[in-house]
């Protein structure tokens, strides 16, 4: 494992399936009564985001405080940034105060990859989303997701998604999620389809370890999973597409498409939704649809990133490394 | 202003010769001149080129005092061998008024370590809506004849055919900085396998060629001359060469960094390599030089962009664009250029002197070097190798792509009007 968390690209096939196999460790903690580790007692971890996002950095606080870290929060709004402080005056400020760990948010790729290389900081560097270009803990959570559900839970361990099918539909080109998961998905040895307007894929998509199509209907029956992807309002009005209506008709996944996906098919969101527009209600209603059990896997992803770019005090309970020891 | 004698030089890399200067002119060209009352300079085999010029530099005087001035900006020319250097018109105020221009035009003619020749606006504020007074600064003390409002396109098609018209009337010239404005909102880096891999807005090639295409179209059919701005792609080379082709009054300028440089080297993510044009791709930089080399392209100029330390030392999108050139551009002309065969210095002295001058109408500069003409000179140590290092730069700026590594050829002496401004690699 590297010291910092950057880019799903950066990860093996073996750390990647470590990751995995410790989050599925930590999953069992939370299945206990008392869901706290001491492995990060004394440990300092930042959360500095500077985009709004709600979800992942509760998450993110979530696995901080079950290996029982020390939090700060920082979010831009109403900071210092606000008036004009730099990325590297506010990570600095933030070190001098004792962090062992930045757990990055941005709107600008490649400002994690800074913040790790720039020689700014010493604190170890997770990318929790920057700009359209990664946000690795997303296809980590994701590929967990995928292995629980397509190989299984006990016999998922050790073992990688060779094989597995994926499809990934809706507005790839400003899509960190789409990055990530092509990157980590063909790691780990599944097929990966993107599916998506012409209009939202990114010029340079054919160096992408991945095949594209434009035709969502034609994808479905091979597919093991099919991940949606939002498709944001400011796209709305940006002439990548004509109307919403229109792209619900050719991109949305309704009840008589996912009829179409084999019957261990699964359908996978990041979130959050735009119901009616990317999916249905039916759709995100049905136990086909992982999109809980996503949020859920994403604190045991990320108790196994932190746990494992950390080091923690003491072993994970039962990890597999101090097993083989 | 006494006699300086060269003794030795491969003048445009021929055979050595000396050369006697006198009271601002060269007196003679020949072997065996005599020393007598002369202070001598031994070349010993280095190349003497005519001073350089340079048709896109950023001075940043008035308004960015913090990045450079009318001063650093030209030792750094002199440094880099330029005894001109046109600046260009983005200051704060903008140059689009006779009062500004003059400004900068005594500035330079009062620090004499290199002509600054200012570039006046095309359009008010560089708004792109309103043409400046672009015959009051033509007939002002600075006698502007390139308007450009680089930095930003004149992308109205209708101000671009008035201003390639207007200029006509006095022998002006429009450099044009061929960018789209719609398909560059957002742009970041060149579009394509690495912009996608990097989630970087992209600045596709289609931008600065559907530009380019236009105003060759537009000179064509008004009769004026254009000059394009940094072209960056390969596209733009054939749009050029078919322009030249059917004699359109074109010319077009290449800047150093996009002969070596790529946008592999934005996956770093530093800041360092932002720049606008953006870096293209390998593909691109190889059809450049060729076009370089066989006069589709037809100078070499080095939109010379210095920006503080604290425009660059942070996230890529909140960066500054530009890179510092004027003290490397001749040794990435003679790794790129030179060294593989492309080019010899006879090439070189007109791709980086003869040819900027002719456009910009820098009389005195771009000359030959013989008898009878300005004492503007460069002498070059093409044998010198050395890794660049921005803490010996004259410029106010360090924001080099080339911090490190390793380039050949070093500018020892610079004679403006033959008094020395540079002397063993030293601002005089």
């Amino acid at each position: 494992m590297q010291r910092h968390l950057i880019s799903a690209a950066d990860l093996t096939r073996d750390d990647a399936v470590l990751i995995l196999d410790t989050a599925e460790e930590m999953a069992r903690v939370a299945d206990r009564p008392i869901k706290k580790l001491p492995t990060l007692r004394g440990r300092t971890v930042v959360n500095l985001f500077f985009e709004d996002s709600t979800r992942t950095r509760i998450s993110f606080e979530a696995a901080e405080k079950r290996l029982s870290a020390d939090v700060i929060n920082f979010t831009a709004k109403g900071s210092s940034v606000s008036k004009g402080e730099s990325l590297k005056d506010t990570a600095q400020t933030l070190e001098a105060m004792g962090v062992d760990a930045v757990v990055i948010r941005h709107g600008a790729s490649g400002a994690p990859y800074r913040l790790a290389t720039s020689g700014w900081i010493d604190a170890a560097v997770i990318n929790a989303g920057d700009g359209t270009h990664q946000h690795p803990t997303q296809a980590l959570l994701d590929a967990f997701t995928m292995r629980r559900r397509l190989v299984g839970r006990d016999a998922g361990l050790g073992r990688d998604l060779s094989g597995r099918r994926v499809t990934l539909v809706g507005d790839i080109l400003h899509s960190r999620v789409a990055r990530s998961n092509v990157d980590l998905l063909h790691t780990l040895g599944a097929e990966v389809t993107l599916v998506a307007p012409p209009t939202l894929v990114p010029v340079g998509v054919g160096a992408w370890p991945c095949e594209v199509s434009y035709d969502l209907d034609r994808t479905l029956s091979k597919s093991d999973a099919v991940m949606l992807l939002r498709v944001q309002r400011e796209r709305m009005n940006a002439a990548f597409f004509p109307t919403e209506r229109e792209y619900s008709r050719r991109y949305g996944l309704d009840g008589d498409r996912m009829a179409k996906m084999p019957e261990h098919a699964i359908v996978m969101h990041p979130g959050p939704m735009v119901r009616g527009m990317e999916i249905t209600a039916e759709v995100a209603d049905s136990d086909r649809c992982t999109v809980v059990e996503q949020v859920a896997n994403g604190v045991s992803i990320r108790m196994a990133v932190l746990y494992l770019l950390l080091g923690g005090n003491e072993p994970a309970v039962t990890h597999p490394r101090t097993e083989e020891k | 202003m006494g006699k300086i004698l060269i003794r030795g030089a491969k003048v445009l890399g021929g055979e050595r010769q000396d050369v006697l200067i006198d009271g601002g002119t060269i007196e003679e060209v020949g072997d065996g001149l005599p020393a007598e009352g002369a202070e001598v300079v031994e070349a010993a085999g280095r190349v003497l080129l005519p001073g350089l010029v340079d048709l896109h530099t950023h001075l940043r005087e008035p308004g960015r005092e913090d990045s450079e001035t009318v001063l650093t900006g030209t030792r750094a020319a002199a440094s880099g061998g330029y005894t001109a250097v046109f600046a260009m018109a983005n200051t704060f105020p903008v140059a689009d008024t006779a009062g500004v221009v003059e400004q900068v035009y005594r500035l330079g003619r009062e620090h004499g370590y290199c002509d600054v020749q200012p570039v006046g606006a095309v359009t008010v504020g560089l708004e792109g809506r309103k043409l400046a007074e672009l015959g009051a600064m033509h007939e002002s003390a600075a006698g502007v004849t390139v308007f450009s409002d680089d930095g930003k396109c004149v992308d109205d098609a209708v101000i671009m055919r008035r201003a390639l018209e207007y200029v006509k009337a006095f022998g002006g010239v429009v450099a044009q900085h061929a960018q789209e404005p719609r398909l560059t909102e957002g742009a970041q880096m060149n579009e394509g396998v690495v912009s996608a891999e990097l989630g970087l807005g992209g600045w596709p090639a289609v931008a600065e060629e559907s530009i380019i295409a236009r105003d060759v179209l537009l000179a064509e059919h008004v009769g004026s001359r254009v000059h394009i701005c940094h072209l960056s792609t390969a596209g733009s080379v054939e749009i050029v060469r078919w322009a030249k082709s059917r004699g359109i009054d074109v010319t077009a300028e290449v800047t150093p960094h996009h002969l070596l440089l790529t946008d592999e080297l934005v996956r770093s993510y530093d800041p360092v390599y932002k720049v606008n044009p953006p870096l293209r791709t390998e593909r691109d930089v190889l059809a450049l030089r060729e076009a370089l080399a066989d006069g589709t392209i037809d100078i070499v100029a080095t939109d010379h962009a210095p920006h503080p330390h604290e425009d660059k030392d942070c996230e890529w999108a909140a960066a500054a664009m530009g890179m510092v050139g004027l003290e490397t551009a001749l040794s990435v002309v003679q790794q790129t250029m030179v060294e593989t065969g492309l080019l010899d210095w006879a090439g070189v002295a007109d791709r980086m002197s003869h040819k900027p001058a002719e456009i910009g109408r820098a009389h005195g500069h771009g000359r030959p070097v013989s008898a009878g003409e300005p004492a503007n000179l460069t002498l070059v140590d093409t044998a010198y190798r050395g890794e660049v290092d921005p803490a010996g730069f004259a410029s106010r700026s360090r924001n080099t792509p080339y911090e490190g590594r390793e380039l050949p050829g070093r500018v020892t002496h610079t004679w403006l009007r033959g008094r020395a401004t540079l002397v063993d690699g030293k601002l005089a």
